[in-house]
């Protein structure tokens, strides 16, 4: 006869036996059984306590990008899963894979209003992957196997079990558990097209100014050799949208930075030139793609996604390829004609020249002695000083764009931000996360003062488990990506964006963790250091110059190669010849 | 200007809690208003048939059919226009007995319409009717005279004009793929 437990005790054997070490969570009354359980398998699966439910899947998040694994959260029912939405909106957005078990009602007063109930699979149907309430426990592995199969293959995104509290408690016999690799409505892995790998590899081997746009499904696919291998090969410039950042060391000669509002000048000016581009893991969000029909009118483009609903949605190709991003380069890469393209090579270096004199120059220099900083001046340093291995954790806004245009990226899955959600306050436990993931890597986190204290009660977390993270708060004392377009787009009106913030030393100082203010750019360079070798979290707070704003940019609704260069000067398009 | 059209969906899936909803939240995100919709078994095992009309241009249309695509249970989705499909309706009017005794055209509807009577009794009478929209519609007119006191009319049900059954073959090739999949499970 098999052995008989109970359903909470069958969810956990399962995420054991699918290889989950970390769990981030919160408990509460319907998720009480699960954790009882819990309590028994504690030295194999370690729960992370979070301060809030956001907390947990923003750290279940972090973790996921850092390290490619499913994120796994638990809540429990009504507060604590509605507290999970944002996460798992940005976590659908960016392609992050996590598994959220949610804590129910008994099925026998479920759809009754009950004591913390919500209908949370319809309140997440449209911005889950999947979503499954489960009703008998024997359903347990089977539900368990489906879920981190669906979460992370494919296009990775969020999966919701519902799990009611009866079925924690019901008895069911134990047949052992078996990862899910087929479910036969859902194409994980769609075969690919060799026809129109033929048509790719002859158009970007006739191509004279072949452009190469790499997204985040490169990082996810683990193409990053591939993607270096095809550029050098081909001698194609490669690109990269703000979650692809990473997808190639910056150090490749073939780098050619980032793409979209806040972009790399070259990039964007080579995007509206380039003849043939080659768009592999990207869904041409609208930052990056700005005015559609004034985006690469003159350019054959070549969009390869394995989510169908994503090509075509802005731009429409000239050809589309539905594939996993490694498999289309493996089988393109053998077809790529070995060749040398230094017209179009010294285009990029020409304008790369151009943004380093202009932009970066002013923008990373030294403010001086009593004078408040800038952005780019701190990020930079901070990444000078960094080991080639770091992770950078950004928040989202100004902290976010100048952190990403001035923080050196060398090694694969170093940049997690929140991109296509924009979610204030995913910095602190995106960060912790991180830093479960991959103990070994530095983690630095960048935030605004803004987005810091939307989930600052996570310091908590960081002091009890004693994390090593260190935070550099870019501090205006405003909400600086609003007050940045008030200034150019609402008349200078800075309508609830300035902001009265606490001591962030002292309130470092509750959680025990070190921290010191930088009010002057003379003492950055001391502080970052102390930061940086300090052998535990750390939190610098910055004063940033509220006036510092972020440029280049596009403005909404503006051409890719309408670059403002500061708020009064667009970018000459002649300064290059092609 | 982009040109508003009749374009039915098909989306053949697995019958699970809750697939409706993922199908009507695409069409709600685009504020595109339900026309009708219905969903059957199939002739294939264990798969239904959620049939969804609707008026909307051709490009949104092609971006709500990848949406409910990507749905996990959902097999395959299709979009046709009115000269792709087979499509029928069927209306029911429920009519006074009392008003049809009197009426000597009584006959003459019916078989114009290509009606049926489904049931008679002193009070009632329930009519059917097969047909387009158009056609149940212009019996409805006919009948008005009559006093209707209930009408009402189904979704849309359609079968393609395309010779090749396109789910039947993909889910065959799914299942050539599990049995590889298994086959090296079993090596292991």
């Amino acid at each position: 006869m098999e052995e008989q437990i109970t359903g909470g005790e069958a969810l956990i054997r399962s995420l054991e036996l699918e290889g989950v070490d970390y769990i981030f969570g919160y408990p509460g009354g319907t998720i009480m059984p699960l954790y009882d359980r819990l309590y028994d398998h504690r030295e194999n699966l370690r729960h992370i306590l979070t301060r809030h439910e956001q907390g947990a899947i923003h750290a279940a998040e972090g973790y996921a990008r850092a390290t490619g694994k499913t994120g796994v959260v638990v809540a429990t029912s009504g507060p604590g899963a509605t507290n999970l939405v944002t996460g798992i909106a940005d976590a659908r957005m960016d392609s992050t894979p996590l598994v959220v078990i949610a804590g129910q009602v008994g099925t026998n007063v479920l759809g009754n209003d009950a004591f913390q109930e919500t209908d949370f699979i319809d309140v997440t149907n449209p911005i889950s992957k999947w979503g499954y309430q489960v009703r008998s426990a024997r359903e347990l592995p089977d539900v368990i196997a489906r879920a981190f199969f669906i979460a992370n293959s494919g296009r990775p995104g969020p999966v919701i079990i519902d799990l009611p509290r009866n079925v924690q408690v019901e008895l069911m016999e134990w047949k052992g558990y078996k990862k899910c690799r087929f479910i036969r409505t859902y194409e994980n892995r769609p075969p690919i097209d060799l026809d129109q790998i033929d048509i790719a590899a002859k158009l970007l081997n006739e191509a004279e100014r072949p452009l190469i746009l790499a997204g985040h499904g490169l990082t996810i696919s683990g193409a990053e050799r591939e993607l270096g291998e095809m550029a050098l090969k081909g001698d194609i410039p490669v690109a990269t949208t703000l979650h692809g950042l990473s997808a190639l060391s910056m150090d490749h000669p073939m780098h050619k930075g980032m793409i979209g509002m806040h972009g790399n000048i070259a990039p964007n000016v080579a995007t509206n030139k380039a003849d043939v581009i080659f768009a592999i893991g990207l869904r041409f969000d609208d930052r990056v793609v700005s005015k559609t029909d004034k985006y690469a009118p003159q350019a054959k483009i070549i969009h390869v996604d394995i989510d169908a609903s994503e090509i075509g949605r802005q731009v429409n190709p000239h050809l589309t390829i539905h594939a996993d991003a490694k498999d289309a380069l493996l089988a393109i890469l053998p077809k790529i004609k070995t060749q040398k393209r230094t017209e179009w090579i010294e285009f990029f270096t020409k304008l790369e020249q151009f943004e380093s004199e202009r932009i970066y120059r002013q923008q990373r220099s030294k403010s001086g002695k009593g004078k408040a900083m800038k952005m780019a001046e701190v990020v930079a340093l901070v990444s000078e000083k960094s080991e080639a291995d770091s992770i950078l954790v950004t928040d989202v806004g100004q902290n976010q764009m100048s952190s990403v245009r001035n923080f050196k990226l060398r090694s694969p899955r170093s940049v997690i931000t929140s991109g296509g959600l924009g979610t204030m306050g995913y910095g602190i436990p995106a960060a912790i996360g991180a830093k479960f993931g991959c103990p070994n890597r530095p983690v630095c986190l960048f935030c605004g003062d803004g987005g810091f204290q939307m989930t600052e009660q996570e310091l908590g977390t960081i002091m009890e488990h004693n994390l090593n993270i260190k935070i550099v708060i870019l501090n205006n004392n405003y909400l600086g990506n609003v007050r940045q377009w008030q200034k150019m787009f609402y008349q200078g009106r800075f309508s609830q964006t300035p902001m009265m913030n606490p001591d962030f030393k002292m309130l470092a100082k509750a959680y025990g963790l070190r921290a010191e203010d930088v009010s002057d750019s003379d003492e950055l360079n001391d502080a970052i250091e102390r930061m940086l070798t300090s052998d535990s979290s750390y939190i610098l707070n910055v004063n940033i110059d509220p006036e510092d704003m972020v440029f280049p940019m596009i403005c909404p609704g503006d051409p890719i190669d309408r670059i403002l260069l500061n708020e009064t000067e667009t970018l000459d398009l002649n300064i290059v010849e092609l | 200007m982009k040109e508003i059209k009749p374009y039915t969906l098909a989306v053949f899936s697995e019958n699970t809690v809750g697939i409706l909803n993922l199908i009507s939240i695409v069409y709600t995100r685009r504020s595109i208003n339900v026309e009708s919709i219905s969903a059957s078994p199939t002739a294939i095992p264990g798969i239904y048939k959620t049939t969804v009309f609707s008026y909307s241009d051709r490009e949104t249309m092609e971006k709500v059919l990848a949406q409910i695509e990507k749905a996990i249970y959902v097999v395959k989705a299709y979009m046709f226009t009115e000269d792709e499909i087979v499509h029928q309706e069927v209306a029911l009017y429920k009519v006074p007995t009392e008003k049809l005794m009197d009426e000597p055209e009584l006959e003459n509807i019916i078989r114009h319409h290509n009606a049926r009577i489904l049931e008679i009794t002193h009070v009632y009478t329930v009519i059917e009717k097969t047909g387009h929209t158009d056609e149940t519609e212009a019996l409805f007119q006919e009948l008005k005279k009559y006093d209707i006191r209930q009408f009402v009319r189904s979704g849309r049900v359609c079968v393609t004009k395309d010779p090749i059954e396109h789910v039947s073959v993909f889910l065959e090739h799914r299942d050539r793929q599990l049995r590889e999949i298994e086959k090296e499970e079993e090596r292991e």
